[in-house]
């Protein structure tokens, strides 16, 4: 019965005017010359397709609907014809080649080999990405930025749903960038369908692609690769700015960097850590080790009684910062600043009745880190 | 009925023949696929090692060379190219190094895997001395600076202008302990 | 060899023996036939339910009913069962029970190794499925388990998958020598090649390409098993292996596979549209050569499924131009069927409109199929639901709608009675409506930009999956009519003649309905 009631839920929501985002059913033409190539190719072939459809499937109703039995149609007996065997194996031949020319010159166009003007290293993570410009002293990793509790349906879902990230990748307008390619662990790939850039990111392996973008705007995409749980949670957030704002990013990028290693020498509370640590384990933590702390059994160990998390902190703080050789436990060290780690074991040893008391203080973690 | 017995089996024997010949060359795919790779330097798989022979200095052109570190999975170590690009003439012996650091407090040993982008620049560039031809093994807190000598063949194609090297460090040490064959690193094919 | 000891009895006269060892110790073809199509039937369901588990939890967005790792699991599960334990199996029971009555052979070649190839299936399945139950859960990396996820990060029940994956391999490896050795020596006299039926043309082909892939399949599944316990690095690039070599063998067992699912269904289709449109198949000759030049093709285009990985440039182009060249002949065999119905005298029973609706939705996915073929184009549909609507559309109104047409098209020589012509076109309306209305709308949001393998998605998707989950539950749903039909058509008593159909043709039909126990005893003399 609740399926009727679905389905008449479903046909309310088809006949009123949308509750959700506008519809798309095409391809986008994007904002890149090669984007626009593509979408014209894909154009192209869809109407042929849809020509040759029209020609076959037309003269399959035809006979459909008047050489029926029911009509008095007599079966005719041929069931050979050389010519017009041979004329419907050329013709569709000729067709493909009329494809595969222009197919042809985009994948050249694609396959540019050009000096670049900016050259980002992506590096795919379970499940994140991280920038590194290189040659700039700018380096950060990228995650979805959805709060766990609209996935979890506790709460209206915003705008950009899932295709939201904390730190979107900046790149100038008009400008050459580079995307070099490789992976932390599992294939993953780096997909933009407004720049029609997808590429996959493989462990021990670089790739490369690139991209001109010829408007400023957001563009969005996501990981295309199967990557294991979360592969439907690490989005891809592309900010194209004019070249004076890209300076201005920069700029700022690198004031922040030095504004963190300020806040790592301050002292902080336990309730300070405790509330920046919860917002740090939400957001880099619970996707494996969950919001309860429970881990899933099998999978990814309970953080929750723990013996590590009440014993000598130590042991606690090298596995954070370097990882867990073996295991889907990542080394931390490089993708979080001293104060994010101090805060995010300080919370762990805190939270769900792990009442250690003890406080790990960014400072610890700056000595550690260095 | 006999003869009829007598063709099947001899049908079944050669079917079951091909079947395994198919198996085996699902295994031959492997070996094949390097040869692919070589010709057609696909993946970056970069085969040209050992000491280059006197080569004929491209002083026209200059190339840029990227120099990247990346680190697999839980590799906890400090990993970065001392320089992170540089340019050069083909022709001419280059030499960098990259820089490792163990924080952890334990004996570790790594693994560096290089790849070249773009693909077809790989067959071109030649390393006569590599880290990555050899297991790296850092105590703790330890850090040393690892050397690597190469050349960029002259005959690399006109369009190509800039090269991206990268290493991924891959921490071997949980494979070397498990000591399947009396401690013998588990390595099928370690060709570089 | 010693199965192939073993002569075909022919002077034997008996029924079946009764009882659980009936079917246990069957050599005979029609029995065999039978328990490999039940087979197919329950796996067709269990994978059909995770299909609708899948599609519930699209129904909307955001995680309602499972977490995204089940989610993956329902997806790996769910394929690898439609792929190895329905269609496959379905196509082996058909040609089981149809191949040896078609060219006059009283039975297989291969009796008790046929006997066995069926038998192999329910543990291969059960060891599969088994992998829900384990810590861990099951394997949860597509059903293309690529490498390093399905090695290196794979949950510890991949070893059962991978032992599961031998198994049914050899299952098929049996059967397809079965089928060969079958069509080769058993022809009646005077059944020459070139007047074979289609539907047995199609499966010899297709049991040659089982012969040269699925050892592949089992090699690469060993490698794996030697990467995970045996310390080797095969798709490990630390120890100087490579991921994306994996890719490139498993898809050089992958593509001709998706083949192997595909070119029976043409032969079925090629013996149904005949018989209703009372007309012979038009160009006979040029199907034979088509099949051939899929089968042939389907060897040098595997890196089409991987453009993204960063191949050279001319590697592209060739996989591209290569794929691109499959749209020839399998346009041959469209425009074949459709001559055959041109004036020919059409009635539209149920494997009628099955038939009818292969063509075209098959001919549908064939369209994005070429898309999919063209390198640039494909770097913005690969891994979206661009592809998922694709290989659906080829292979549910494609292989299981031709299923689905063989099975009423024979069931009335099998059980001798008449299917209910009423409940089966309510089957066939309910499953083509089903369809359309789940796998349509894929495309759209495919092209909008929705990866595939996914458990939760953008807004701007939502509308779109909304619907393909209603058109899944309708598809789900009415196959139970299917199960009610057949079901029927074996308990109620509408018997029918020996040719059943007015149009039909050829050696099958000569037989009483329902077919003997032992049929061709004596050979039939073949004009």
């Amino acid at each position: 019965m609740t399926l009727i009631g679905r389905g008449l839920a479903l046909l309310g929501l088809i006949l009123s005017p949308s509750a959700y985002a506008e519809w798309q059913v095409n391809l986008m033409p994007g904002v890149t010359e090669i984007s626009r190539a593509v979408y014209d190719l894909h154009m192209t072939i869809f109407w042929i397709c849809v020509a040759i459809g029209v020609v076959v499937f037309g003269i399959m109703l035809y006979s459909i609907i008047n050489h029926r039995k029911s009509r008095g149609a007599k079966a005719h007996n041929f069931h050979e014809n050389t010519l017009v065997e041979i004329i419907w194996t050329i013709v569709p031949f000729f067709i493909l080649i009329g494809m595969a020319v222009p197919a042809t010159a985009t994948l050249i166009k694609m396959y540019d080999k050009g000096e670049a003007e900016l050259d980002i290293q992506v590096t795919g993570f379970q499940w994140k990405w991280r920038y590194h410009y290189l040659g700039e002293d700018i380096d950060f990793f990228s995650s979805l930025s959805t709060p766990r509790e609209q996935i979890a349906n506790e709460s209206e879902k915003g705008e950009h749903y899932l295709l939201e990230v904390d730190n979107p990748l900046v790149i100038p307008v008009g400008k050459k960038v580079r995307l070099l390619l490789t992976s932390n662990d599992v294939i993953h790939s780096w997909w933009v369908p407004g720049l029609a850039v997808k590429k996959d990111a493989i462990p021990g392996f670089i790739n490369e692609a690139w991209t001109v973008v010829t408007e400023p705007g957001i563009y969005r995409g996501q990981c295309a690769e199967l990557c294991g749980k979360d592969h439907g949670f690490m989005p891809i957030v592309v900010d194209v700015r004019s070249e004076e704002d890209y300076k201005l990013w920069l700029a700022e990028m690198k004031q922040a960097k030095a504004q963190a290693s300020d806040a790592a020498t301050q002292d902080w509370t336990l309730a300070d850590l405790m509330e920046k640590g919860e917002e740090v384990y939400n957001r880099t933590c619970a996707a494996c080790h969950q919001v309860t702390g429970e881990g899933i059994p099998g999978a990814f160990p309970a953080l929750k009684n723990n013996p590590i998390m009440v014993a000598e902190p130590s042991a606690h703080i090298d596995v954070v910062l370097n990882g867990k050789a073996g295991t889907a436990m990542q080394a931390f060290r490089d993708q979080l600043d001293a104060v994010e780690l101090a805060a995010v074991i300080t919370y762990e040893r805190n939270a769900w009745g792990n009442n250690s008391g003890d406080l790990v203080t960014p400072a610890q973690i700056s000595k550690l880190k260095q | 009925m006999a003869q009829l017995q007598n063709e099947n089996i001899k049908l079944v024997r050669k079917l079951v023949l091909g079947s395994m010949l198919m198996f085996g060359f699902g295994f031959a795919l492997v070996p094949l696929y390097d040869v692919f790779c070589d010709i057609t330097g696909l993946n970056g798989k970069v085969t040209r090692t050992g000491a280059a022979e006197p080569m004929q200095v491209d002083r026209s052109r200059e190339i840029n060379l990227q120099l990247i570190a990346v680190n697999n999975e839980a590799m906890p170590w400090q990993f970065e190219p001392i320089t992170a690009a540089m340019t050069i003439h083909p022709g001419l012996t280059g030499q960098t190094a990259f820089l490792a650091y163990n924080p952890t407090g334990q004996n570790m040993v790594a693994q560096a895997v290089p790849s070249v982008a773009p693909a077809e620049a790989a067959e071109y560039l030649q390393k006569i001395n590599c880290f990555c031809f050899e297991r790296q093994t850092l105590e703790p807190g330890q850090s040393r600076e690892m050397p690597l000598l190469f050349v960029i063949d002259p005959e690399l194609p006109e369009h190509i202008t800039t090269i991206t090297l990268s290493y991924t460090l891959f921490d071997i040490t949980p494979q070397l302990q498990a000591s399947y064959r009396n401690g013998q690193p588990s390595m099928r094919r370690f060709m570089l | 060899m010693g199965t192939l000891e073993q002569t075909v009895e022919t002077e034997e006269h008996h029924g079946p023996a009764r009882g659980i060892t009936r079917w246990l110790y069957t050599t005979n073809h029609k029995d065999i036939g039978t328990m490999y199509l039940w087979f197919s039937l329950i796996m067709f369901l269990l994978g059909g339910c995770m299909a609708l588990s899948i599609r519930a939890e699209l129904f909307q967005p955001g995680l309602q009913l499972m977490a995204p790792n089940f989610f993956n699991q329902m997806t790996t599960m769910h394929g690898l069962i439609m792929v190895f334990g329905a269609v496959m199996p379905a196509f082996v029971g058909l040609a089981n029970w149809m191949v040896p009555l078609m060219i006059g052979a009283p039975d297989m070649a291969l009796p008790r190794m046929n006997n066995w190839s069926f038998w192999i299936l329910p543990f291969a399945f059960s060891m599969m499925v088994s992998t829900l139950f384990m810590e861990g859960g099951a394997p949860n990396f597509g059903w293309t388990f690529y490498a390093p996820l399905s090695t290196t990060y794979a949950p510890p029940s991949v070893t059962f998958f991978i032992f599961a994956v031998h198994m049914m391999g050899i299952s098929s490896i049996m059967g397809a020598i079965n089928i060969i050795a079958t069509i080769l020596n058993l022809r009646a006299p005077g059944m020459t090649m070139m007047k074979l039926p289609l539907f047995v043309w199609t499966w010899l082909i297709t049991a040659f390409l089982l012969i040269a892939v699925m050892p592949v399949l089992a090699g690469v599944v060993t490698m794996m098993l030697m990467d995970i316990h045996f310390g080797t690095s095969f798709f490990n690039a630390a120890g100087g292996g490579d991921p994306v070599l994996f890719q490139h063998v498993f898809w050089f067992f992958g593509h001709p596979e998706v083949y192997i699912m595909i070119l029976p269904a043409f032969g079925i289709v090629s013996q149904i549209i005949p018989t209703f449109a009372r007309k012979k198949l038009f160009g006979y000759a040029s199907m034979v050569y088509a099949t051939a030049s899929i089968a042939f093709l389907s060897f040098i285009v595997w890196a089409h499924h991987m453009f993204t990985v960063g191949m050279p440039l001319a590697g592209e182009l060739f996989f591209m131009f290569s794929t691109m060249l499959i749209a020839v002949p399998t346009g041959v065999k469209v425009f074949n069927w459709v001559a055959t119905m041109f004036r020919g005298s059409m009635t539209f029973e149920t494997p009628m409109l099955f038939a009818l609706a292969f063509v075209v939705l098959f001919t549908i996915g064939g369209f994005s199929g070429l898309m999919l073929a063209i390198a640039p184009a494909d770097f913005q549909y690969h891994d979206t639901y661009f592809v998922v609507a694709h290989f659906h559309y080829v292979l549910v109104p494609g292989a299981v709608f031709s299923i689905m047409a063989g099975v009423y098209y024979w069931l009335p020589k099998w059980t001798g009675n008449m299917y209910h012509e009423g409940m089966g076109k309510l089957h066939f309306w309910l499953s083509f409506i089903g369809v359309n209305i789940t796998f349509f709308p894929m495309h759209f949001v495919g092209l909008a930009g929705m990866p595939r393998r996914i458990p939760d998605y953008a807004l701007q998707f939502a509308d779109f999956n909304a619907v393909a989950s209603v058109g899944a539950f309708i598809f789900g749903l009415s196959q139970l009519l299917l199960v009610y039909n057949v079901i029927q058509c074996i308990r109620v008593k509408r018997h029918t003649t020996a040719q059943v159909w007015e149009g039909a043709e050829g050696l099958e039909w000569t037989v009483p309905s329902p077919a003997p126990y032992h049929t061709f005893a004596q050979p039939p003399l073949v004009k």
